[in-house]
C-alpha cells in the first residue's frame, strides 16, 4: 500500500513537473505580487535556476532597464519565495545568457516556429510579453490550448 | 459591585479606541500631506505650473513621467517597457493614491531615477504635488 501510494506521489509530482500548464506555485505571497506584479506579470520563478533569481533580486536598482529597488525586507521575502520554487528540472540546467528566461535554451527551442514578424508585432514588442500570446501567462498556464497570436 | 466592574470595562473600551483613533491619524496621509511635507523640506511654496512642465518634461533620459502616466495623468496609463496598465496618478481620479508613505517614497525614488537619473527635490516632488491636485474632475 505505502508503495503505491509513493509510486502516485511521484507520478503526480513528476506530472507536475512536466507539464506546461500551472508552472506558477499555488501560493503566491501579497508582498509577491504587489512587488513584481505591480509592473510587469509573474514571472513563474521555476522560468529561472536560483542563481539567476540571486543576482535579479540583488541589482533591482538596474533591473532591465529601470529602476526597481525595493526595502531589505521586502527583498528578503520575495526571494526566499523565489528561491524555493526556481527552476530545479532538467530544463533549466544552468543560469541563462544575461539572466534572461527569453535567452534559455528550452525557451528558444519552444518558440522556434515563431517569425520575426510575430516578434516584432506592436502587441508583442518584447519576448518577454508572454500574455501577447499566452493568453492565460499570468496564471501560469502556457498549455498551447490557450495560445492566441496576434494577427 | 457589578456597575463599578461595568464602568471601568467601558472606560477601557474608551481608552482603547481612542488610542486606536489616535494611531489611525498619525498614520493616514493624503496627497496634500505630501505637497506639505515636501514644500516645508524645500521652505519654498509649491507651484502647479512648475509641477506640469516638469512632469511633461524629458530629463536628460528616454522617458517623462507622462511617458508612463499620460499628461494630464487622469486615466489609464501603460508601463514603457512592459505595456502593463498603470491605474491613473491624480488622487481625484484614483482614491488610493497617496494614501501610503512607503510607497510614495519607493515610487519617487525609482522613477525620479529613471527619468532624472536621480533622486528628485524636495521642491520637484511638492511641485508634483501641487500639479496632481489641480488635476479636477
Amino acid at each position: 500500500m505505502k508503495k503505491i501510494i509513493s509510486i502516485c506521489l511521484l507520478a503526480l509530482a513528476s506530472s507536475a513537473v512536466l507539464a506546461d500548464g500551472n508552472m506558477l506555485p499555488l501560493k503566491i505571497p501579497e508582498k509577491v505580487n504587489s512587488e513584481c506584479a505591480s509592473c510587469h506579470m509573474l514571472y513563474a520563478p521555476a522560468f529561472l535556476p536560483k542563481e539567476s533569481w540571486g543576482r535579479i533580486m540583488g541589482t533591482l536598482d538596474k533591473h532591465y532597464g529601470t529602476d526597481a529597488s525595493l526595502d531589505p525586507q521586502s527583498v528578503k521575502e520575495v526571494s526566499q519565495w523565489l528561491f524555493q520554487y526556481a527552476g530545479t528540472y532538467k530544463r533549466v540546467n544552468g543560469a541563462p545568457p544575461n539572466d534572461r528566461m527569453t535567452e534559455s535554451e528550452w525557451f528558444i527551442r519552444k518558440h522556434r516556429k515563431v517569425s520575426e514578424l510575430t516578434w516584432k508585432h506592436p502587441k508583442v514588442k518584447s519576448k518577454s510579453n508572454c500574455m501577447a500570446c499566452h493568453t492565460t501567462a499570468d496564471k501560469g498556464q502556457y498549455d498551447d490550448d490557450y495560445v492566441r497570436v496576434p494577427k | 459591585m457589578k456597575s463599578t466592574k461595568v464602568r471601568m470595562l467601558t472606560k477601557q473600551t474608551i481608552l482603547f479606541m481612542a488610542l486606536g483613533f489616535a494611531t489611525q491619524l498619525s498614520w493616514a496621509i493624503d496627497a496634500q500631506g505630501f505637497q506639505k511635507q515636501y514644500s516645508d523640506e524645500a521652505k519654498q511654496t509649491a507651484s502647479s505650473a512648475r509641477g506640469e512642465k516638469f512632469f511633461t518634461s524629458k530629463h536628460g533620459k528616454e522617458w517623462s513621467c507622462a511617458t508612463c502616466h499620460n499628461a494630464p495623468p487622469t486615466s489609464d496609463g501603460k508601463h514603457a517597457s512592459t505595456d502593463k496598465t498603470i491605474a491613473p496618478l491624480a488622487p481625484a481620479f484614483n482614491a488610493k493614491r497617496f494614501t501610503d508613505e512607503a510607497k510614495v517614497n519607493k515610487w519617487f525614488k525609482r522613477n525620479c531615477n529613471d527619468v532624472l537619473a536621480r533622486e528628485c527635490t524636495a521642491i520637484e516632488k511638492a511641485d508634483v504635488m501641487a500639479y496632481l491636485i489641480n488635476l479636477k474632475k
